[in-house]
Parts: C-alpha cells; structure tokens; sequence
C-alpha cells in the first residue's frame, strides 16, 4: 500500500466501486424490504408444465370465449385490423395448418375455424430474442409478459412464428368499453398476450377459455396420469407449426372418423 | 475584451436558466403546508377501528411505498408469490389494483395530493385503474362500470 | 479542433446548407413527439410486419456505417498509402452513419424511456443486446480514433501509436456490428426470407460496397464543393473495392434465387415472388424491384470494364446505382418483404405512414448534419495541414503579394513571380474552398 500511486489508487477504486455496484445490481432482494415474507398462493396446483388440449367438435362459439378472455383481461377491441390487439381468436383451419398437406383433413375442416391462442411453447422463439426477458418463461412453462419492462422492440412478434403476439399501436383504453376493474390494462407500445390466466391459476382456478369451453382441456403435459396427457395419447393430435423447433403446448384434436367433427 | 464579457454574459445567464427551478419555486414549499391526505374511504371505514393498519406503519409506508410496490410487482410478475406476509402475521394479496386501492380508493385525496406535493407523476396508473381513470368517450372507470355512462 | 466547423471560412452556401438541415431536424422531431402521442399508428407498421421502414434504415446504415473499413482496414493493416488522406474520411463517415443507425432503433421503440432496460436486464440470448453493445463501441473506437488522428494532423504530427491499436481493433468491430444485425434476422426460424446461412455474408459484401460507393461519391463532391482532392489513386482503389463486393454480393441475391426457385421450397420462394412479380394480387413493391434491376445492370455495366470504372461521368452513374440498388434492396424492402407473409398464408400491405417518413427525414437530417460538422472539420484541417490536397490552393506568397498590393500596404522588394493565366480561376477556387458545405 505504501508504493501505492494516486493513479493506481483511483484505478482501483473505480474498479472495486464497479464491482460493488455491479454485485448490487445481482442481487435481488427475496424478502420484503420492510420486513416479513412473500409465499406463494396455497391453493396453486404443482405442475411442470402447463398445456392445453382441444376439441373444437365441442368448442360451439370461439368467439364468445374470445369475448370472456377479452373482457376479463382489458383486452381493447380495435376496429382496424392492422392494430388489433388479441389474445385468443377464430382462425380457419387451413390458414392455421398450412402444413397439414393430408387431404382428408385439409377437406374436412379447410374453412372451419379453430381457435388460435399463444401456444406456450416449451421453447419458445420470443424468449430467446427478447432483449431484456420482459418474456419469459415461468416455472410452469407459461409464456409470459411482464409489461413493466418491455421496451416495445417487437423483436418477439417478427420472432413468434405463431402471430400470437400483438403490439399497442393505439392507446389501448380508448378501445375498452366495459373495464374490469380487477385487472390493469395496458399502455400503448407494449406488445402483449395470452397470458395462460397465469392470475387464475395461482388462486387455483383454471384459464377462463378452458372454464368456458368443455372443448379445451388444460393440464400437466409434464404428468402421464393427468387428464391431458391422456387425451393427447388417445386422440389424432396435431400441433401448429412443428418444424420450427419451438415445441408448441397447444394440442388440436383432428378426426377423420365419421360422426366425429 | 470583449471574448471575456461574452464568456462572464454566458456563464451567468447559464447559471440562470440551471438554478431557475430554485428561483421559480423559492420559498413556496415552505410557504404551503404540507398536504392533507384523507382515510375516508368506504373499505377502511367499514375496517373495525383496532384493524385500520397499513402493512407497515404509517411514517415507513410513506417513505417506501415507491420500493414496495416496485418490489411487489417483480415478485408477482415474475416469481408467481402473490401473498405477502407482514412481520406481525397477517396475509395481503400483493396487488396495488386489488389490495392498495381497495382501501386507498379516494386518488384525488391520497396519491394524487402528496405525488402533486412532491413534484413526482408515477405511471401506475396509465395501466392499473383507478377512480380518476378515463376511458372511451373520457368516462372514469367508476362511471362505466356503475352503468352510467352506455358503453 | 471543433471551432473549425463553425468559424470563419464558413461561407453562406455552408451555413444555409446547415439551417436546412436544422429545419428538417426540427420537423422530423415534431413528427417524433406526435407518433409517440398518438402510438405507432401513424407507420406502415402492423401487427403482422412488426418491423418497417426503421428497423430497415437501422439495417442499411449499419452497413454504410461498416462499409467505411473498406479504407481503415487497408490503410492500418496493409499500409495502402493512397488512403492515408482519406481514413478520416471512412472514420467519419462511420459515426454519422451509426448515430443513424441507433436512432433508427429509438424512434422504433415503443416506450423509449425504458430502453436502457437492454443493458439493466443483460440478456445474451439475445441478438439484439449485442447489437446495442458492439454499436456503441464501433461508435466510440470511431470517434476517438477520427479525432485523434486528425487532431494529431492539426498539430502536424504524426497520430500516436495507441491510436493505431484501436484502428486496428475497429476493423473486426466494423465486421461484428454487421454480422450481429444479420443474426437479429437469420435466426427467425419462421421467416424464411432471413433463415439463410448466407446473410451475415451477404450484409457484409453489401455494405463493403455501399461504403466505398458512398465514399467515393463524397470525395468528388468535396472537390467540386472544396477543391479537396482525395487522390486519383485512392478514388480508383475504393471503385474496385466496390465493384468487387457488389459482384459478391450479387452471386449471393442470385444463389437465394436460385435455391428458392430450383428447389421448388415454396416457403422460400413466397417473399421472393412477392417483391419482384408480385403474390396472389399484391404486386406494390414490383415497380420498385424492377427499378432495383435496372440500378444493378447499371452498376455492373458502368463499373466492371476498367475504362468506364475510371472514367469520373460513368463512375458517378455508377456509384450512384450501386447506393441506390443496395438502399432499395436492404434499407426499403428486406425486413417488409421477409415480414410481408404473416404466419397464417397472407399478405400483408405495408403503405408507409406520413409522420413515418417525417422521421425519417429528421433521421437522415441529423446524419447529415454530423456528417457535414465532421467534413467541414476535416477539409479545415487538411487545407491547413496537407499539402497535397489542394492543388488549387493559391501559394501563400503570390497571394499575400497581390492582396498586399491591392491594399497598398507595403512594397515588395522581391521579384515579382511570374503572371499567371489562371490567377482568377484560383482566387475563385480558393474562395469556394472556404465556403465548403
């Protein structure tokens, strides 16, 4: 220390300044700052990962369940289709499985509608270009979007090969005729999505779609005894957009038995 | 000579126009009292007197609401922890929408008054509802959903 | 060394030239506040092509911007002479070019007060991190080394050696900030017009030839507007760098033809049909892609035979369509025609929006305006410093003669130098190189 120069000195002090700054930026702080604990909601189900499986033979409205969803999350309803903003949807068969080339199928349900939703993949693309994790992937494998910190790149919705995605190119309140008040809405140049009713499940409901819709079944994929698991073993499933590496979570039942829609 | 003179004009007016917010505002902070928050609300109201306590006292919540609820929103969004536990035992859902303004309904007597004091205008509330929220047609979320004003 | 860019031998042209472009900044700024008020409506942009015009700008001035180590990479590693008076130029250029290309980005962020959350929540999965790390940096190695070492010229010495290090280090810094804005793109697993090994090549042979081109173009209106006079023999090495990467370039346009339309993939052919001939009725960019071809043609036509390649008029043509070619093919139409198709068959319109293009404008104001200061600040310099790069410049004692007998204020004893023919033309010449805008 004695040979120390001044230069050296503040070269050094810098740097450990760096340093500690750097080290309490790491570290986030698990316990409240005023005392006391977070936990967890009692009532949540252990799942790995969480996905959904559909029948659309018993799916009759998709857009009334698209009414429930919106409405229950502030999602605004925008008459121009370029700034739509939508979490769950009706898109005709053949638009949403381009690549099922099996004839049958492709004759049987060509312009019926199926619902289009995110997909939750297991490896989803948006994640992974996300530039500061305002998507991410919880626990459970829900996509997720944390509208505090995204900055509005859509880098995730020219990423997402699914355009499960939407951005608020409009101020999103001005389209919002009856609001619930127990969920926020969002502020214009965010993007968002289906969220999984992520809120719902961690009070130990299930996603509002899935309550609406006996058609939609959600559950552990992770678990082989669940109900989900099961039916994606025992019925004709397909899945949107396979070869894309992104794993999707949403599974559709197709059938070309008679009688079966 | 006059390089100087135009170097001594420009500090000054620099300095000036730096300071101005200290000139503009002098002596009117201590001027005005400091602002009158109200508690009447109809959820603390209806609380028994004894239970009418925020999750921490009252001088900690007004220092570091702004932490807390930066806090509150990370584990929430990101951690799925929804429930808080205060250091004397009792459970709170961790919602500013659900739980905070649950109690603290009145904006304009409580956020609006003390933020407006302290020169600060936090964007909670483009997102998360409250009285004062304007939506189609300039209504308040009050107005909407109380059938007010036809959607 | 800055005071250079606004005192004294500034003429009117240089100081309307600069209010011009402060007027554009200033629209271009407003038409900025007003899409932030009332949302992104106001672009071309939508909720299937999630990136526009911006995002394609921040594409193509990345490029111009790595096109400049065309001339450092040379001069500091192999020791080309020739483009000894010029780095600063390529340096400079480089600066102007990534200030665009980070405004590009702001302009298309959402909420652009939370942008700094790239670097608070550091996330290297994504390309788009590194793209705001390595464009900072090319801008910082840039500016210093510009500014050193024509500073070092201001001082008549020679730029120290540290400078050097970090040209040197710019040079693989020039490489990565294209190649990191390729993978921002070819790493789409659904857009198949970006998933292509050959993009990161391809972008970096493009912008090897938008530099050079862009460059050259810059030094001829230096010497029409200064009389600053790159060298001919710089002029001729940066049109055969150009031509070189724009044949590159090209074979790399015609193998994703031919992989596209041989392999009979129809997913890689879709953004392909639908730019040049147009896809199921929607054919807006055809006219613009048939304008591409032509500026090609025109490129390899006037810039491939040596003759016309060295021939000024046809060299001009020639850098010209080169830029224009490439500003279509990277600045207006990859990111619109690789979004153009969204995920479930359709084509979607892009009808750019007015405000859109007013931020552009003002984009493009501000790159000029720096430019402008920067080459303001280098012909300044060079004209006081670099013998050489003003053939017109009067010599010093004919001209102190001719003004000290115009004002009577002293008698030269000397003999006379010898009458020039030409003595008006260099007044003249001298005068313009002053007044440089």
């Amino acid at each position: 220390m004695e040979n120390m120069s001044r230069r050296k000195f503040l070269k050094l002090g810098a740097l450990s300044a760096g340093l500690v700054t750097l080290a309490g930026c790491a570290t986030i702080q698990k316990t409240p700052i005023g005392g006391g604990t977070f936990e967890k909601s009692s009532s949540e189900e252990k799942v790995g990962k969480w996905g959904m499986f559909i029948d659309m033979s018993k799916v009759d409205d998709i857009d009334a369940i698209a009414e429930v969803c919106h409405h229950e999350h502030n999602v605004p309803t925008i008459p121009d289709k370029r700034h739509e903003v939508k979490w769950i949807w009706a898109e005709p068969f053949q638009a949403l499985f381009k690549e099922i080339t099996h004839e049958g199928i492709q004759e049987k349900y060509a312009d019926v509608p199926f619902v289009a939703t995110c997909n939750h993949c297991r490896k989803p693309v948006c994640v992974k270009v996300c530039p500061t994790q305002a998507t991410f992937q919880s626990e459970n494998g829900i996509t997720l979007q944390d509208m505090h910190r995204c900055i509005g790149c859509r880098n995730c919705m020219a990423a997402c090969p699914y355009g499960s995605r939407s951005f608020n190119f409009v101020e999103p309140r001005d389209y919002i005729e009856e609001v619930n008040p127990e969920y926020p809405t969002r502020m214009k140049g965010v993007v968002e999505k289906c969220d999984f009713c992520y809120d719902r499940l961690s009070k130990g409901q299930m996603p509002l779609c899935a309550e609406k819709s006996e058609g939609i079944t959600v559950g552990d994929l992770d678990n082989e005894s669940s109900e989900i698991s099961k039916l994606i073993r025992e019925n004709m499933t397909i899945v949107r957009g396979e070869s894309y590496g992104t794993e999707p979570s949403c599974y559709y039942k197709v059938s070309l038995l008679e009688g079966e829609a | 000579m006059r390089k100087k003179t135009n170097i001594v004009v420009g500090v000054l007016v620099f300095l000036l126009v730096v300071t101005a917010p200290i000139w503009l505002n002098f002596g009117k902070s201590a001027a005005a009292e400091g602002p009158e928050v109200s508690l009447d609300t109809p959820t603390i109201n209806a609380l028994p007197e004894d239970q009418r306590k925020c999750i921490y006292d009252t001088e900690y919540m007004r220092d570091n609401h702004m932490e807390i609820l930066h806090q509150w929103k990370v584990q929430v969004v990101r951690d799925d922890n929804r429930v808080m536990v205060t250091p004397d035992g009792r459970e709170f859902e961790m919602s500013l929408q659900n739980t905070c303004l649950d109690c603290h309904s009145n904006y304009e007597d409580f956020c609006k008054k003390c933020h407006d004091y302290n020169g600060v205008d936090p964007n909670c509330w483009t997102c998360h509802t409250n009285e004062s929220t304007q939506y189609a047609g300039g209504a308040t979320a009050d107005e909407v959903n109380s059938g007010e004003v036809a959607s | 060394m800055i005071e250079k860019t606004f005192v004294k031998r500034s003429g009117p042209k240089y100081w309307a030239w600069m209010i011009l472009l402060i007027a554009l900044i200033a629209v271009g700024f407003a038409a900025y506040i007003y899409q932030m008020t009332v949302g992104f409506q106001v672009t071309g942009m939508s909720r299937d092509i999630s990136w526009g015009l911006y995002i394609g700008h921040l594409t193509f001035f990345v490029g111009v911007a790595a096109g400049g180590v065309m001339i450092v990479l040379p001069y500091y590693f192999h020791d080309a002479k020739a483009y000894g008076r010029i780095t600063v130029i390529g340096e400079f250029l480089a600066i102007a070019a990534i200030i665009m290309a980070l405004l590009f980005v702001v302009v298309d962020v959402g909420v652009p007060t939370k942008i700094f959350n790239v670097w608070l929540y550091w996330t290297p999965k994504s390309m788009l991190c590194w793209d705001s790390l390595v464009l900072p940096t090319y801008l910082v190695l840039n500016i210093v080394v510009g500014y050193q070492v024509l500073q070092a010229e201001n001082k008549g010495l020679h730029y120290k050696k540290w400078v050097k290090v970090l040209a040197m280090i710019s040079v693989p810094v020039a490489f990565s900030i294209h190649i990191v804005t390729a993978f921002l793109y070819s790493g789409l697993p659904s857009r198949h017009y970006f998933l292509t090994a050959v993009l990161p090549a391809k972008f970096l042979a493009s912008a090897f030839a938008t530099g050079p081109a862009l460059i050259i173009l810059i030094c001829l209106l230096l010497k029409k507007l200064t009389g600053f006079d790159a060298g001919e023999k710089a002029i001729k090495m940066l049109a055969t760098t150009a031509i070189y990467a724009y044949i590159a370039t090209m074979i790399m346009m015609a193998g994703e033809f031919f992989t596209a339309y041989y392999s009979g993939v129809e997913s890689h052919q879709i953004a392909l049909t639908y730019l040049f001939a147009g896809y199921h009725g929607h054919n807006e960019f055809v006219p613009l892609m048939m304008f591409f071809i032509v500026c090609v043609v025109a490129t390899l036509v006037l810039l491939i035979p040596t003759k016309l390649r060295y021939n000024k008029a046809t060299m001009i043509v020639g850098c010209i369509a080169l830029f224009l070619s490439m500003y279509i093919e990277k600045g207006l139409t990859f990111v619109i025609g690789g979004l153009s198709e969204n995920p479930f068959g359709e084509i979607v319109d892009y009808i750019p929006g007015k405000i859109e293009l007013l931020v552009i404008v003002g984009v493009f104001a501000i790159g000029l305006f720096i430019l402008s200061l920067l080459l303001k600040m280098v012909t300044v310099v060079k004209y006081d410093n670099d013998e050489g790069a003003f053939p017109n410049k009067p010599d010093r004692t004919r001209l102190a003669y001719r003004l000290n007998e115009e004002a009577g204020t002293y008698v030269d004893t000397r003999p006379k130098p010898e009458p020039e023919a030409e003595e008006e033309a260099e007044g003249e010449a001298a005068e313009t190189a002053e007044t440089q805008a």
